[in-house]
């Protein structure tokens, strides 16, 4: 299922203003990878070039190439919607949707792609909330509204809609950042798991959690307000926090600015 | 310029003000208001003020300055000022809801003189003008069908529009749609008549019927809807819209499947409200639907007859007591149908406004 992933020179705009400037990184599959970096340095507007969310926003444009495996979302013919299906996406901010059931909003992606049949259904949702570890505490009440979940269970749930369509890739920005530490420490096991099916990121501005969910870690950074964000280096997280190759990231890890 | 030791007083309270304070019982503002709506209705009395309208405002101000000066005596400037703003608060709430209890109480006493099932069942029909009996059913007809038919039209085309312009309007185009609903929103309902009659009637020579009116009735209708729509789809966090796009679901199929459904609660309250408007339009009825005294169940061909119409033509025969019973039974049931639509509406926007419920 899992795929990896290649960026060459990507840079991102809103309007006229570039947001990120000319990335290139490889990202392995069945692995976890993290995003670090100063506020406002690009991380979730690279994130949401991965899955083409990016040009969701009016004006917003992109320029370069990701492959997956070997296709070019960006190619001429490709379809953003079949994309999203292959990458899916979870937010800083849970956001079930509001009119439907637990039940309803884990198989939301698959009905409105056109699955009916109530057999293959009910065994997705069951799978799904078991892989997002959150079929013990609502399986007795998957027609109750999602939005009465408390923070960290509707995240949950978000994961587990996420999944329930099957991607290939699964996208987070900073998905704990809303949530308690109890809840953090449910999602961050969670993930440990999830890499043995999926491609992950995670964008985090938690850079314990950075050490101890992810394989590699990548570094944005920005020359100055208004600059566009760049990568600064992408290594495996064990060397990025202790003996980083360049002087920035050292100075962001341990807290000398950001 | 001895030691800076300084003695605290035995008596002294710690740290500025004290936590306590005199407090006017909670009944005060009852017994106020009842005592000052006696004094008013004394000096009324005694003043030999006719309206009673006087009597009421002499107690209200009353009321408000005996508030504040008793609460100033016992409890201090600060909390009387409060007390001020409290009073006026509810003086002013009281002054809105006379006048519609005292319509509601007016139209139901008078109304429910003549309302009964004689009344709901027969039209006008070989019923002399002057005379007492006949009823309106034919308007009560023509009223359901003009307005359905008004908001069959207008319900979807404003419902897409909103669409359009919340979901995919950019540019000079969705700035000109905005501006003619703005534009729309500001037409008299009579010259909204007039354009139907010298469009539909005059130029493409069609006859006086309950659809014509319908016409008119949707053109009313149609800024109401566009607006009210538009600001419940607003209202829907984009977040949604972007955790479906991010499961690889179209456009069109988010803005069907989830932005509606979460919005459908509010989007339905604003059509219901518009449809209650326009039931009691009465001027371009008065032009296109012409009005007749007997039943026509066609809305598309004839005269028909409608409630506020109905209700004016009673009323207009001069010194004719049957004619304005007439009236006032169908403004009866007008201001029931209307209440009952504002009624449905409250209710289906309870029952699908997305709930958190455990
Ligand atoms: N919707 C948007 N419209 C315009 N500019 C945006 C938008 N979202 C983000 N930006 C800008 O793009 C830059 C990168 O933002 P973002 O990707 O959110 O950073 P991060 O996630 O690292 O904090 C910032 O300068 C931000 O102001
Ligand atoms: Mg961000």
């Amino acid at each position: 299922m899992a795929k990896r992933i290649d960026v060459s020179g990507l840079s991102a705009y809103y309007g006229s203003t570039k947001a990120i400037e000319d990335i290139s990184m490889a990202i392995e599959p069945r692995s976890v990878t993290a995003f670090i970096g100063p506020s406002g340095c690009g991380k979730s507007t690279f994130l949401r070039t991965l899955n083409r969310m990016h040009e969701v926003i009016p004006g917003a444009r992109v320029e370069g190439k990701v492959l997956l495996d070997d296709e070019n979302l960006y190619g001429t013919s490709v379809d953003p919607v079949a994309v999203r299906r292959s990458v899916g996406m979870v937010f800083q901010r849970p956001n079930p949707f509001p009119t439907m059931s637990i039940y309803d909003n884990v198989i939301a992606g698959l009905k409105l792609s056109g699955v009916r049949k109530k057999s293959v259904l009910d065994d997705k949702v069951e799978k799904s909330l078991q892989g997002a570890n959150l079929w013990n505490e609502v399986k007795d009440r998957l027609n109750k509204p999602g939005a009465g979940l408390s923070g960290g269970q509707q995240q949950r749930l978000c994961i587990a809609r996420a999944i329930a369509v099957e991607p290939q890739v699964l996208l987070m920005d900073e998905p704990c950042s809303a949530l308690d530490p109890i809840s953090t420490l449910a999602i961050e096991d969670l993930i440990g798991e999830l890499k043995t099916q999926f491609t992950i990121v995670i964008v985090t501005h938690n850079m314990q959690q950075a050490a101890r969910v992810s394989d590699r870690t990548a570094f944005f950074n920005l020359a100055g307000v208004g600059q566009p964000g760049k990568l600064i280096e992408l290594d495996d997280t064990q060397r990025i926090f202790s003996n980083p190759s360049v002087q920035a990231t050292e100075d962001y890890i341990s807290g000398r600015f950001g | 310029m001895s030691a800076a030791t300084t003695s605290v007083p035995a008596d002294a309270r710690p740290l500025g003000r004290p936590l306590t304070a005199n407090r006017l019982p909670k009944w005060a503002p009852a017994a106020v208001a009842a005592g000052s709506i006696a004094l008013g209705c004394g000096i009324g009395a005694v003043g030999g003020l006719e309206s009673k309208l006087q009597w009421g405002l002499i107690s209200a101000i009353l009321f408000v300055v005996i508030s504040y000066v008793l609460s100033a005596q016992v409890e201090g400037r600060r909390q009387a000022k409060d007390r001020l703003a409290t009073s006026v608060v509810w003086v002013a709430f009281i002054l809105a809801v006379i006048p519609l209890l005292a319509l509601t109480f007016y139209t139901v006493q008078q109304g429910a003189k003549v309302v009964d099932g004689n009344f709901l069942s027969h039209s006008m029909r070989g019923v002399r003008a002057s005379g007492p009996g006949g009823g309106i059913y034919h308007a009560l007809i023509g009223t359901l069908q003009q307005v359905l038919l008004a908001s069959l039209m207008a319900a979807p085309i404003g419902l897409l529009t909103a669409v359009y312009l919340v979901e995919y309007g950019r540019g000079k185009l969705a700035k000109a749609v905005t501006f003619f609903v703005d534009v729309m929103t500001g037409v008299p309902s009579i010259v909204a008549g007039l354009f139907i009659l010298s469009v539909w009637n005059l130029a493409l020579g069609f006859n006086y019927s309950g659809f014509s009116g319908s016409l008119a009735l949707a053109i009313l209708m149609l800024p109401v809807v566009v607006r009210s729509t538009e600001e419940m789809l607003k209202l829907v966090p984009n977040e949604l819209r972007e955790a479906s796009y991010a499961l690889g679901v179209p456009k069109w199929k988010t803005i069907l499947r989830i932005v509606i459904p979460t919005a459908i609660g509010g989007i339905t309250t604003g059509v219901m409200l518009a449809v209650a408007r326009i039931t009691g339009e009465t001027a371009p009825v008065m032009l296109l639907v012409f009005g007749a005294d007997y039943i026509n169940n066609n809305p598309f061909d004839g005269p028909q007859q409608s409630l506020p119409m109905y209700i004016w033509m009673q009323y207009s025969q001069v010194n004719n007591q049957y004619g304005y019973a007439r009236a006032w039974g169908a403004a009866l049931v007008l201001i029931a149908f209307v209440m009952g639509l504002n009624l449905i509406a409250r209710g289906i926007a309870r029952w699908r406004s997305p709930k958190a419920g455990h």
